[in-house]
């Protein structure tokens, strides 16, 4: 058997396809999700994928925040439903407040695409079972507003409960407080990054490494295990 | 708002006295009187308008038609070829049921007045051109030239373009995947802004621009029209049409990229839905272009009720509406019984679409407004029969004299120290460095199909994800060599695209161009535009690689000095498989280095002599097509048979360049040995084209060598990947630690 992850195109997301992609090479099955639909079609999890969603106009993913999918996405989720947020999904959820903090602009002020060396800090959530905690990988990184910054509470209580789900190494690309690219909920359901993991499931395309798939293969593991 | 009375066809024929601005709409006299000898009266304000814009140089082509039509009249028997120049973009058949459609545009002008908007519209605009093919686009690539690397108005420019290149195409989740990046003072007042893309379709679903069918509704969907880029085709905008108007209005437009994504996907939607009958992307001259471009290709002739257009302003004229060039607009011929649907569509997307009109039986473009018909005239007196020139073209005096400062007399390095220091310069110079804080502005990864990036040789897109077919372009000018030589420039550029697929493992197909020129109007830049057509025209003839569309830039001249003639040139190739391609970065130590091609004196208009001597003289490397082909075969059979691990193509910077690169991008240094009969600094510096250095695993060192024996390609062992320093024997050692803090930190130490 095999689970059904939805991707949800709001306009202006970029990677939906990419994501689906990404869902099938794992070997799970993609479904459509449509911004304007309520209904999530019952799948068993959802991914906000990356983009400008209504033009990043306003704040990154404040509109989208507002689609009528989201009002559903927010109560399931809530109530345990599986939620990875990548990049332009990841400021969503934090305008959802599904996730703590939010994004502000690259401290140097220029769009940046590269190839990103990051630490898995923690592999308990429904989307990193398949790493292990310190483990390095390098996922792509591209974005205009990827600066994750949270008051100083939020931030010593996302340390504490181990929270902080991915951290930069090497470079900081963006002046995120503390190197945070990815952070976790406490139930460990709800999980958002700024690299893009959909990029990195085939050996031959983009950087030519495979470090993104264990996202994929790690909520299809707890879906069909659970 | 109208004036009183509305400028209607009736008013014009009886008031054939009144005096129109066409002079300031940029319009000669002739042009102006042969408007009134075709339509047998004076036009009205309106139908002026669309003549002006549409018999610009820029639209009409007028004093570059002549010279153009070699790309048809020499053009190559090709079996890929599908659509051909004259349409938005040209389409090529790369095999298995796909087509591909490409195509290269400038946006010169518009980015140096304003660097971001003009870059991100340039993207939009050859974006659009893809996608009325009824392709989706896959990918973007930009060519771009700036005034010196330490100028401060370059400072300017250059990041304001990168930041429009990125916004837009990164908004619309293109990845951009090639291009250049080349600083010359003579560009300092005329920066080159080129922009490419490729988009990708089934042969089926090819689109064109035309309107048949009587009764079938003209709808135009997209962004409201506003009064930016009035005239931008032309000139900025008269008042003398209405003086109560507000003062003159931008002639840059402003782009929306959020706006073109959903062009993009509900116009894909309309297309796999087959509603379209016809399509046009609304770029340079707005309604004018798209109304008349449509109605002269079709069948019939056209009613179009401007009232109905949306607007942004309510207070423009119907002449400014016809005129302005706002983004994001889109114009497609729809049969009635579709038209619902079609709408339906556009709304889903939330995307305006509104019908305008509709294709008539007769052969009219007719136009109103208020209830007037304000226009009425032949389309393809507007579309296609505009003026052609034949301008006065005379080899300039200066050229022997350019031609006899022969750069292979410069001064050369004597010691290992001396060759040493001349290759740290050379490749931290501003045109040799890595580009990398620019391109890392730009999304390489979106859409998860993305092979090769920049720095490759070329970018490269898998098509199928079942059989690996995928495309390669690459995009290539050298000003310096067309300068010196402009029929051997163009050629050295067409060559340069071209191997640059090859090096990567993909068969080149088909050319799309960019020519940037100065002033047409001076005869010395006419002989260099004539020249770069008849050696592009001349070399795709030989190398079997037909032209399918581009476009021509002039006036980018400021004063006397124009820029250096600039062929730019983009070469589409295709490879069966993508895991066969090869990259750019060594890859295991221990694997031999061979140089193929053959390597001469030749230093006219080299990089070296650039940096080392500020100089720009002699002749560019000699050319020749058949070993250009025969060295394309070579390195494709060695990609597709696994004989070479990397490749890079030798141009500017020669030998020693490519190699630092390779070194560089791999992590891997290399051993290298002069070979007999070359002196060291020969060897490192020539420009020879018709060469690239390949690595080849022991294992396959003798197949390798008999396949390049029995082909007749000179292959010659150079040394061997290895160890963390580039080293050539006898003369100097350079650690990658050193090298990379040359090579990466020029840009970002001027730009940053």
């Amino acid at each position: 058997m095999t689970a059904r992850i939805g991707v949800v195109t709001f306009p202006g997301s970029l990677d939906d396809r990419d994501t689906q992609r990404a869902i099938r090479v794992a070997g799970a099955e993609p479904v459509a999700l449509w911004h304007k639909d309520k209904d999530l079609k019952q799948v068993d999890a959802v991914v906000l994928c990356g983009g400008f969603s209504y033009g990043d106009y306003l704040r990154a993913g404040a509109i989208a925040r507002f689609s009528p999918v989201m009002d559903t996405v927010i109560d399931q989720a809530k109530a345990g439903l599986p939620v990875l947020g990548i990049c332009n999904g990841f400021q969503i959820l934090t305008e959802a407040h599904l996730l703590p903090g939010g994004m502000l602009g690259n401290d140097h002020l220029h769009f940046i695409c590269r190839d990103q060396k990051l630490r898995v800090e923690n592999a308990d959530t429904a989307w990193t079972g398949d790493y292990t905690a310190g483990q390095e990988i390098h996922i792509p990184l591209k974005n205009m507003d990827g600066r994750y910054v949270a008051d100083r509470r939020t931030l010593d209580e996302l340390e504490g409960e181990g929270r902080v789900a991915f951290r930069y190494l090497d470079v900081n690309p963006n002046g995120s407080l503390n190197d945070i690219a990815g952070i976790t909920n406490a139930a460990g359901n709800v999980v958002g990054l700024m690299p893009h993991p959909e990029h990195a499931v085939e050996p031959l395309i983009g950087t030519g490494r495979t470090d993104g798939l264990p996202f994929f293969t790690s909520i299809l593991k707890k879906l069909v295990n659970a | 708002m109208s004036r009183t009375p509305l400028d209607t066809v009736e008013h014009a024929a009886a008031t054939p006295d009144v005096e129109l601005p066409w002079a300031e709409l940029g319009l000669k006299k002739d042009e102006y009187e042969r408007v009134v000898e075709i339509l047998g009266r004076r036009p009205t304000g309106a139908e002026l308008a669309m003549y002006s814009v549409m018999w610009s140089e820029h639209c009409s082509y007028k004093s570059s038609k002549v010279h153009l039509r070699q790309f048809g009249e020499k053009a190559p028997e090709s079996d890929a070829m599908l659509v051909g120049i004259g349409e938005n973009a040209g389409v090529v058949d790369v095999g298995q049921g796909y087509a591909v459609t490409f195509k290269v545009e400038s946006h010169n002008h518009p980015s140096y007045v304003e660097p971001y908007q003009g870059a991100a519209t340039g993207v939009g605009g050859i974006v659009r051109d893809i996608i009325a093919m009824g392709a989706r686009p896959v990918a973007v690539v930009d060519p771009l030239r700036f005034g010196a690397a330490d100028h401060p108005d370059t400072k300017r420019v250059l990041p304001g373009v990168v930041a429009g290149i990125g916004g837009y195409g990164n908004c619309l989740g293109l990845p951009n995947i090639g291009g250049e990046v080349v600083f010359d003072a003579c560009y300092q007042g005329n920066p080159l802004v080129n922009a490419g893309a490729i988009g990708v379709m089934r042969h089926e679903d090819i689109h064109l621009a035309k309107a048949s069918g009587a009764g079938n509704k003209v709808i135009l969907y997209g962004a409201r029209t506003g009064g930016d880029g009035i005239g931008g085709a032309s000139i900025l905008a008269s008042e003398t049409f209405d003086d109560a108007k507000p003062s003159k209005r931008p002639a840059v437009q402003v782009g929306d990229p959020f706006q073109e994504k959903l062009l993009i996907e509900c116009t894909l939607e309309a297309f796999a839905e087959k509603l379209v009958v016809g399509i046009q992307d609304l770029g340079a001259a707005g309604l004018s272009c798209a109304t008349s471009e449509l109605a002269s290709n079709g069948s019939g002739g056209m009613r179009v009720t401007l009232d109905d257009v949306p607007l942004r302003d309510s207070t423009l004229s119907p002449e400014e509406i016809l005129m302005s060039e706002s983004q994001e607009r889109m114009c497609a011929v729809v049969e009635p019984g579709k038209v619902d649907r079609f709408l339906e569509i556009c709304e889903k997307w939330d995307v305006i679409a509104t019908v305008i009109g509709e294709v008539t039986d007769g052969d009219r473009l007719e136009i109103y407004w208020h209830g007037g018909k304000i226009v009425d005239v032949d389309p393809r007196t507007v579309a296609h029969e505009g003026p052609v020139y034949e301008r006065p073209y005379a080899r300039p005096e200066w050229q022997d004299a350019l031609q006899a400062d022969d750069a292979n007399k410069l001064p050369r390095p004597e010691t290992g120290e001396q060759l040493k220091e001349q290759v740290l310069k050379l490749v931290g110079s501003p045109n040799q460095a890595s580009k990398q804080w620019i391109t890392q502005q730009y999304d390489h990864f979106v859409q998860g199909n993305t092979v090769l990036a920049q720095p490759e040789d070329s970018g490269m897109i898998r098509i199928d994800e079942e059989s690996g077919l995928g495309v390669a372009i690459a995009t290539d000018g050298n000003g310096r060599y067309a300068k010196l030589d402009p029929y051997t420039g163009a050629q050295l550029a067409l060559a340069e695209a071209y191997r640059n697929v090859a090096t990567t493992g993909a068969k080149p197909l088909a050319v799309s161009d960019c020519l940037n020129f100065g002033s047409p109007e001076d005869p010395a830049v006419m002989w260099q535009f004539a020249e770069a057509v008849r050696g592009l025209a001349d070399g795709c003839q030989q190398l079997g690689t037909p032209v399918t569309g581009g476009n021509v830039s002039l006036y980018n001249q400021t004063g006397e000095a124009a820029i250096h003639p600039t062929p730019v040139v983009a070469v589409l190739g295709v490879i069966d498989d993508v895991a066969r391609r090869t990259p750019v970065a060594f890859q295991e130590e221990g694997q031999l280095l061979y140089l193929l091609g053959d390597t001469r004196e030749e230093f006219g208009g080299s990089a070296w002599s650039q940096v080392i001597h500020d100089h720009l003289g002699g002749l560019p490397p000699k050319v020749d097509l058949e070993r250009e082909r025969l060295l394309g075969e070579i390195l494709i059979s060695a990609s597709r048979d696994g004989m070479i691990d990397s490749a890079h193509d030798l141009s500017d910077g020669g030998l020693v360049q490519a190699v630092v690169e390779s070194a560089l991008l791999g992590g891997k240094g290399a051993r290298l040995v002069v070979p007999d009969g070359l002196d060291a600094f020969t060897f490192l510096f020539s420009e020879s084209a018709g060469r690239a250095v390949v690595a080849v695993p022991r294992s396959e060192e003798v197949r390798f060598n008999d396949m390049c024996g029995a082909r007749g390609l000179p292959a010659t062992r150079i040394g061997v990947v290895d160890g963390d320093a580039v080293e050539v024997q006898g003369e100097f050692a350079l650690p990658l630690t050193e090298l990379r803090e040359a090579h990466e930190a020029t840009i970002p130490g001027l730009l940053a």
